[in-house]
């Protein structure tokens, strides 16, 4: 009887401890709803696992291109406009590691859609960013057509009739898939790097 | 002989506009302080001088467009500001003057904070939202940190401290820590990173791992005394102290937890091939400048000047500050005029006296890890690339600023000379 009570204190110190060290200490705050979460949850992972239903090809995203006025800013052909060049010259640098649009006057050459290491960078960018002024008006069906067709016409994807949706998007390799070293690890009160003056 | 150049021409007519307090004169002589001021009428009851206090009529030192990029660009936007640093006092940013960047010139967004929300889900045990109320109701914190751009750098076109290095300011924040947030919503095993976004037009995202995010990362509302200024976030923005400018999301609307580098628009742009360069672009080095007497001033006769500067380091409180007024050859140890906050700009000054002859001032900060700021000619062999004007500083640039004061009082920048 001492054994079991003492057993039974030991279990809930154990127990409590634990539960303690999960539980909220404020409980200030609401559980967001699904629906909260799912609009607000744009940053789409490498994996894709964060992409929509929806689906679209290239030859729909070439009519999308012109209608939903991304033409205006990026030129007929994806060049030539004042925003960034959205279609590489063929054999032009895939410019790894410069920031898109960040570059003197925007108009660097080679920069912008097939510079980033995976396609669903892209589609994360145009869903979330484009057109300027009218941001988060594409459907998701235009956003997957309009991504096929950089795609298709930076030759990273053959046909003009390929469906891109949430399961073919993540496997797309483009030019600088592997071009990105990813980040070292950071740690509290260390020097950036190792021998540097 | 340099007053024959054009370029040089328009660097004193510019550093005249900036420079005007710190370098002092010539605005006295414009005739506008003629009236006493016990003949002006007193002013009485103006909302001004009731409701929000304004700075004088005669203190005219403005943030300008940083030279980087064309200003306004293609859409008419402004991409980047500067800080006048050149007249700067004390280690603090007036909130007004504080540096701006945006993602893609500036849209800053109307936010009510009535409406806005902070979520926080993805790998937690309890996803969260809360609103601005809520989230002042946490125990709060009040640090004073520094902000800085990546591309804050001291380049040829670049004649003032205000274009060489005013892509940084320094705030007092208030806010709660991210980690109080983080486990109240409880982070799952394998959370390894965040990523937090705004709610302005792009929704900027950026990558943050969770051994950052635990450490000193700030949710803030504060800045300098009141509420967060819209161009800075308001009403809720993060404050990752000592990294560059892109990871402190403005308009901070979203935090989730994730497994991985998450690889955004931010993240992927900020990349490079090369690690080594990856290592010199999130945390900013030990670094220093000059503010007086700097680029585009004048000293009008030799005699007893206070050399005045700031020093701030991403990697800890600033330790010791140098300054050298005869190009390197020796150095006397400043004194910090200000607290040395861990990842905020420090003050320091150097008593002085100037012969009237040609001298190059520069100064060199250490901080409290041991690291200590290179000059460009040790990064280069660092590279091992030829020093030469051309010499671009890899990463975020640290370097040592080296003022040229030539015999008629005139200050420029002679780090590509």
């Amino acid at each position: 009887m001492r054994t079991s009570s003492s057993a039974r204190l030991a279990f809930v110190l154990i127990f409590g401890a634990a539960l303690n060290a999960q539980s909220p200490t404020y409980h200030l705050g609401r559980a967001p709803t699904p629906e909260e979460v799912r609009a607000w949850d744009i940053a789409i992972s490498p994996d894709g696992h964060e992409l929509p239903p929806g689906h679209g090809t290239a030859k729909e995203g070439r009519d999308l291109f012109i209608e939903r006025g991304c033409v205006q800013c990026h030129g007929r052909n994806g060049e030539g406009g004042k925003a960034p060049t959205l279609i590489v010259a063929k054999g032009a640098p895939t410019n790894a590691g410069r920031m898109p649009g960040m570059d003197m006057g925007i108009q660097a050459p080679g920069l912008m859609a097939v510079s980033a290491p995976y396609a669903t960078v892209m589609w994360d960018y145009i869903n979330r960013g484009m057109p300027l002024g009218r941001e988060g008006s594409l459907k998701p069906d235009e956003v997957y057509a309009i991504t096929a067709f950089l795609l298709f016409r930076n030759d990273v994807i053959k046909s003009e009739d390929e469906v891109l949706d949430a399961q073919s998007l993540p496997k797309i390799m483009l030019p600088n898939h592997d071009a990105y070293p990813g980040h070292p690890e950071w740690k509290h009160g260390t020097p950036r790097l190792r021998d540097y003056p | 002989m340099d007053s024959k150049k054009p370029s040089r021409r328009k660097f004193l007519a510019s550093g005249a506009a900036v420079a005007g307090a710190a370098a002092g004169a010539a605005r006295s002589a414009s005739g506008q302080t003629s009236t006493p001021a016990a003949a002006e009428p007193a002013k009485k009851n103006i909302k001004e001088l009731i409701a929000y206090g304004d700075r004088s009529r005669f203190v005219t030192s403005l943030r300008e467009a940083s030279e980087g990029r064309p200003s306004p660009d293609a859409f008419g936007l402004t991409f980047h500001v500067v800080t006048p640093l050149g007249e700067s006092v004390g280690s603090i940013t007036p909130s007004s003057l504080h540096y701006v960047a945006a993602h893609r010139g500036f849209y800053v967004p109307d936010i009510d904070p009535k409406e806005h929300r902070l979520m926080i889900h993805g790998m937690v045990d309890r996803p969260l939202i809360f609103t601005m109320d809520e989230l002042k109701r946490f125990p709060s914190v009040t640090r004073v940190h520094f902000v800085e751009c990546i591309g804050n750098r001291s380049t040829p076109r670049r004649n003032t401290v205000a274009q060489t290095h005013g892509m940084t300011s320094c705030s007092e924040w208030t806010g709660v820590l991210l980690s109080t947030l983080l486990k109240e919503a409880g982070v799952q095993s394998g959370g390894a990173w965040i990523v937090t976004e705004g709610a302005e037009e792009v929704k900027g995202a950026s990558s943050v791992s969770m051994t950052k995010a635990m450490d000193d990362c700030l949710v803030a509302w504060g800045q300098n005394g009141e509420p967060v200024r819209p161009q800075q976030g308001f009403p809720l923005r993060m404050i990752v102290p000592g990294f560059e400018g892109i990871y402190q999301t403005k308009y901070l609307r979203r935090i989730k937890v994730v497994d991985r580098y998450y690889m955004t628009y931010n993240d992927y742009g900020h990349l490079q091939k090369d690690p080594k360069v990856v290592a010199l672009t999130n945390q900013i080095g030990p670094k220093s400048v000059i503010t007086f007497p700097a680029g585009g001033q004048q000293l009008h006769s030799p005699g007893y000047y206070e050399i005045s500067g700031l020093a701030w380091s991403g990697g800890g409180a600033v330790r010791k500050v140098d300054v050298s007024t005869d190009g390197g050859k020796t150095w006397k140890v400043a004194e910090l005029r200000t607290a040395a906050h861990r990842m905020a700009h420090t003050r320091f000054a150097l008593p002085w006296t100037w012969d009237g002859k040609e001298c190059d001032i520069m100064s060199r900060c250490t901080d409290e890890i041991g690291t200590v700021q290179p000059t460009r000619a040790e990064v280069a062999k660092f590279w091992n690339e030829p020093l030469t004007p051309q010499f671009t500083v890899k990463g975020a640039d640290n370097t040592v600023q080296v003022w040229k004061i030539a015999s008629d009082g005139s200050v420029r920048n002679a780090n590509f000379l």
